[in-house]
């Protein structure tokens, strides 16, 4: 079997022509060309621009803001304050559930974080807006920030991520310690970073009534649906998202912000179409961001270097006003077999916006730190890092003893390793150098990301030309859904994919879920496949029951659905087109759809995760301490593949991210003020091509029955864990140098030259 | 951004006339001054449009083998002009080091040597700084200042100036020509640019309307062909401010340095000369331990401005580094990474 295909199910029967496929994405020509249409690209007749003012301080009240001069402002329309904001139908100071924040939208005077925005001025032109927004000059009472780990107030958790426990046990932590031999322990510092989509947040807004149009790019429409209409009290079907085109997301466009609603609202109260979008700056503060994280780890080991306790603590920075604490620690509760494992959480108030999710949240920061601990920990051994993490393979999942769906990890472990040339590697740091006498190092880390599924429903119609559309509400960030989901709708109808039309990205479809978690293709796949399944069965239905039909009395014996015909199943001669079915029984179309849904059973019953191993070369300057990412080598298992083209960029576009994290990104705020300094792509870095010499991405094959009837797993966000970790070994292992706070810098690495 | 006239004059008078009212400012490609009009750090009420003033975008060779460089020649045209990269092979790596392909197909020469500061607080106007708002105080002092000056600042102000085009230009003599309300002048590059003192915003020799035309290099700056580098530090390979840089060229005789430069970037509010370091090179046998010396020496009054005491470590060896590739020999083809510390590596293949 090739390394590239990926095998069918035993359990569930796949036609396997059309999936497996690396075709090239739908939208490329499209997006190439400039001819895609963003939300913000929209402009509807007699379109308003809105601008948000927003904080400049951290803590306090905003005491005035010159209204008049803004108004005075040319062209400015209107400006929204907390004096003349309508009201809402939700209390913003309320979370929506299930997964809303509390949301600032000029409730009162009060600043809770920078950037918050404190007004919405509304002009004919975005200049005008801009400017007017300038003249508010607003003036505060400034209270002291509490903008680090000295000033912000811990406190106790209820929940971590999407309602995950706070504090996770299995086995006694302190016995497991006690009884090693040896125990590592090290505290691992990780920095606000923030999503920075290409595309910012952005909405354009069109009012008829108590219906309203919004044009935003969105991961989760019919979730968002709800909760705008509840914010504006209407019927969620009242609510239309168009969202074709997102130019990344990474979580920040899955959970209402203050500023979209606050256009809305400004739509509704003008009655004439408003639009938003925000300065790469203010999407520093009110739309999310990957959280501060301390945390600490314990890794206990006996004489043979298998771990006796693994204890993760993680203290992680949250809003004054609301909480989403990246479940770090949880990072070390799938991953290595232990008798007592330990992840617990605490919160850090900070004068910020709220944190949110944000591209493997949780996993990224968690990993980062587990990883290079484990690393420490092998070192402490004397054993390969590669041969350590071997040694502490999970067979099942570790504290509960559930099987895990499938796990090819030992196969990702062995196929990373062959294609880096792993073997051979020195355990001891500064060992060795390339032609050109930089220091080269080596390192691993283990990746791994749970693979949640969510509700989602789907439509299949099949057209009397024997094509078919297949509708449902998706989003496609860049990531490549219209074509796997074109892929997997394609086989379920027997069709291939240049012959299935596919329907996304508007609310109006039927629900598609969210795209998050890595899920999308598992989830709204899962409905696309079933709805087809459905339509097939209602073709064969007309056809089976046709006396005209070759097909006929094939009912208990039932019809396989392949290249647009249906066949007999025990007689592969006898079939008919499925244009030729619908023209005998008059039939313009046959619809099916289709619910799907997580069994609940299957999931309580297996530990389901995507698992890779990634290995990291890199090269060091010796005087000058420049690091460079020479070769990335990840092996990932992720279930079946349905594109392989688009899952291997999935996994270069998380590995390069991983790279980022190692060594690059890094919200850098003002101490005193709060104040994010290098709040633009100038200054807050992530990797440039140039950054990224050698990439290289292996797909395990891997066959899960239990994790969905596709087998499919999720590929989004694995690659950006295990990376972090494998980089920072590198460096180790190239300078000496251990750096356990992100990113590494230059200065980090200007030891001493001996 | 605030309202302003736009003005587009159809020659240099025209040009140094409407710049003479207070408030103005000329616009070239505009890469640096409309980012700071639009975060309001620069809120000009007249902006003159240099971009169609003819003849200000040739190159020319003069008869004694120096180079004119007009004000709106491109930073890609000129890193790609074969003669320029051949005879002034470091100026034409550090424009290919600096910022982006994108950046440097539409930024001018005259406008790079213009550039302000990327300290974040003189880009924060709610916070104080004595470089945009004269008196007003430093935050940058008490701040986020890992990446300020370690060479001649002062309280007043700890901002560097970001150019890496003028850090060979400076090494090697440049003379920059303006023209203004009283007619032409030449001003020295290093000269150009002041220190901060007790005048932060005063950050430029050029008087109220003076206009930059050109750019000379000399031709004794050519006798270093063969022996110049220009090499920069970054926290990633692109589109990237200098953390360090250090732009270096020698002239050698049979293993004895008969002539150096060395200049600095990222270090100070101007690109950094070190004469003394230079003239300690002079006669002796191109060795490391000459290099380490003249290093020491070219830092050897830099003090940290705040969190950046590295900085002056990296600055040493960063020197010492440039000597030693210097010495080495001006590579035959432009490194594909320009600038890197990893230039020699093989298999990259394309200019970052």
């Amino acid at each position: 079997m090739s390394l590239e295909t990926a095998s069918p199910s035993a359990q569930h029967r796949r036609h396997g022509s059309n999936a497996g496929q690396p075709l090239t994405r739908r939208d490329g020509v499209l997006k190439v060309t400039g001819r895609a249409t963003y939300a913000a690209d929209n402009h509807p007749e007699g379109m308003l621009y809105a601008v948000t003012a927003v904080s400049r301080i951290a803590r306090g009240r905003v005491t005035s803001l010159n209204v008049a001069a803004a108004k005075a402002h040319p062209g400015v329309v209107e400006v929204l304050t907390p004096a003349n904001r309508p009201p809402l139908a939700h209390d913003p100071d309320v979370k929506m559930p299930p997964f809303g924040f509390r949301v600032e939208v000029l409730q009162d005077d009060t600043v809770r974080y920078v950037n918050q925005p404190i007004a919405l001025v509304i002009a004919e032109t975005l200049e005008a807006a801009t400017e007017g927004a300038a003249l508010l000059n607003p003036q505060y009472d400034i209270d002291i920030a509490r903008t680090g780990l000295e000033s912000g107030e811990r406190f106790g958790l209820a929940a971590v991520g999407v309602g995950a426990p706070p504090r996770t046990a299995h086995g006694d932590i302190e016995a497991g310690l006690a009884a090693a031999t040896r125990v590592t322990e090290a505290d691992y510092v990780t920095p606000q970073q923030f999503h920075n989509a290409m595309e910012p947040h952005a909405v354009v807004a069109e009012w008829d009534g108590d219906r309203v149009t919004l044009d935003m790019p969105n991961q989760a429409l019919a979730l968002s649906c709800a909760s705008y209409a509840a914010y504006f009290g209407i019927p969620a079907e009242n609510v239309l998202i168009r969202s074709p085109f997102l130019g990344g997301g990474f979580g920040s466009k899955a959970i209402l912000n203050g500023p979209q609603i606050l256009a809305i609202l400004a739509a509704r109260m003008l009655k004439r179409p408003v639009k938003l979008a925000l300065t790469r700056t203010q999407m520093y503060g009110p739309v999310g961001h990957r959280g501060h994280t301390w945390q600490k780890l314990r890794i206990g080991t006996d004489n043979e270097g298998r771990l006796t306790a693994l204890h993760h603590q993680a203290l992680c920075a949250t809003s004054s006003f609301d909480e989403f604490i990246e479940p770090a620690a949880n990072a070390s509760l799938p991953l290595y077999a232990s008798p007592a494992i330990l992840a617990e959480h605490e919160g850090l108030r900070l004068d910020i916006g709220t944190p949110g999710p944000m591209r493997a949240p949780g996993e990224a920061s968690g990993s980062a730190a587990l990883e290079v601990a484990m690393d420490e920990a092998a070192i402490a051994c004397g054993m390969d890092p590669l041969e350590f993490r071997l040694a502490n393979y999970a067979e099942t999942e570790p504290g509960t003893g559930r099987p895990f769906s499938s796990k090819a990890l030992r196969e990702c472990y062995a196929e990373g390793a062959k294609r880096f040339g792993w073997s051979g590697r020195p355990l001891e740091p500064r060992r060795m150098r390339d032609e050109n006498g930089f220091l080269v190092g080596w390192g691993m880390g283990t990746a791994v990301f749970h693979c949640p599924h969510f509700p989602a429903e789907a439509r299949a119609t099949l057209r009397a030309d024997g094509t078919a559309l297949v509708e449902t509400a998706g989003a496609d960030m860049g990531q490549g859904a219209w074509t796997a989901l074109a892929q997997i709708a394609a086989e379920a109808l027997g069709l291939d994919p240049d012959q299935v039309e596919l329907h996304s990205g508007i609310s109006s479809l039927p629900d598609g879920g969210i795209a998050g978690g890595s899920g999308h293709t598992a989830s709204a796949g899962l409905a696309l496949h079933n709805a087809g399944e459905d339509a097939i069965a209602r073709l064969a239905e007309i056809a089976t029951a046709d006396p005209a039909s070759p097909l006929f009395g094939a009912g208990n014996i039932g019809v396989a659905a392949r290249s647009g015909r249906l066949h007999r199943h025990d007689d592969e001669g006898r079939s008919e087109s499925y244009a030729e079915i619908l023209a005998r029984a008059g039939r313009a179309e046959v619809v099916g759809t289709a619910k799907a849904a997580r069994d609940p059973a299957i999931a309580e019953a297996h530990a389901m995760f995507s698992h890779g191993a990634v290995f990291a070369e890199v090269k060091v300057d010796p005087d000058l301490g420049q690091v460079r990412v020479s070769r990335l080598v990840g092996a990932f298992a992720a279930g079946r593949i349905i594109n392989p083209r688009l899952v291997r960029s999935q996994y270069f576009g998380g590995m390069i991210w991983g790279m980022s994290f190692a060594l690059q990104e890094e919200a850098i705020a003002d101490r005193r003020t709060g104040r994010i300094m290098n709040a633009d792509l100038a200054e807050y870095h992530v990797p440039v091509n140039a950054d990224v010499p050698s990439l290289d991405a292996i797909l395990i094959p891997e066959d899960d029955p239990y994790v969905n009837p596709l087998g499919v797993k999720g590929v989004g966000e694995v690659g950006i864990t295990g990376t972090v970790g494998a980089i920072a070994n590198a460096v180790w292992h190239a300078t000496g140098v251990r750096v356990r706070r992100f990113p590494i810098r230059i200065e980090d690495l200007l030891v001493d030259r001996t | 951004m605030n309202r302003f006239d736009y003005i587009r004059p159809a020659s240099v008078p025209e040009a140094v006339a409407a710049a003479a009212v207070p408030g103005s400012a000329y616009l070239a490609a505009g890469t640096n001054l409309v980012d700071l009009m639009k975060g309001g750090a620069a809120r000009p009420e007249r902006v003159i449009d240099i971009t169609r003033l003819p003849g200000l975008d040739r190159i020319e060779w003069l008869a004694d083998g120096g180079v004119r460089i007009g004000a709106l020649v491109r930073n890609s045209d000129l890193a790609y002009d074969e003669r320029l990269s051949r005879t002034f092979p470091s100026v034409a790596e550090a424009l290919l080091s600096g910022a982006s392909a994108q950046l440097r197909n539409a930024a001018t020469v005259g406008g790079n040597l213009m550039q302000r500061t990327r300290c974040a607080y003189f880009h924060d106007l709610a916070g104080a700084c004595n470089r945009r708002v004269p008196g007003s105080g430093c935050d940058a002092l008490e701040g986020e200042n890992r990446l300020h000056a370690v060479l001649g600042w002062s309280e007043h102000c700890i901002a560097t100036h970001p150019s890496d085009f003028c850090v060979p230009l400076v090494a090697l003599d440049a003379v920059v020509e303006v023209e203004g309300p009283h007619g032409g002048r030449e001003i020295a590059l290093d000269t150009l640019h002041m220190l901060p003192g007790s005048t932060p915003e005063q950050e430029t020799a050029l008087m109220p309307g003076e206009l930059i035309v050109a750019i000379r290099l000399p031709a004794e700056a050519a006798a270093f062909s063969r022996n110049a580098r220009y090499l920069k530090l970054r926290e990633r390979t692109s589109y990237a401010f200098a953390v360090v840089s250090a732009a270096t060229a020698l002239e050698i005789e049979d293993g004895v340095i008969r002539a150096a430069r060395i200049a600095l970037g990222g270090v100070a509010a101007k690109p950094w000369r070190a004469r003394d370091a230079e003239a300690l090179l002079v006669d002796r046998t191109a060795s490391p331990e000459a290099f380490a010396m003249a290093a020491n020496l070219a830092l050897a009054e830099a003090r940290p401005s705040g969190d950046n005491a590295f900085k002056i470590e990296l600055a040493r060896r960063i020197v010492v580094r440039a000597l030693s590739l210097a010495l080495e020999g001006t590579p035959e083809f432009m490194p594909a990474l320009p600038a890197s510390p990893f230039s020699t590596i093989t298999g990259a293949n394309h200019v970052a």
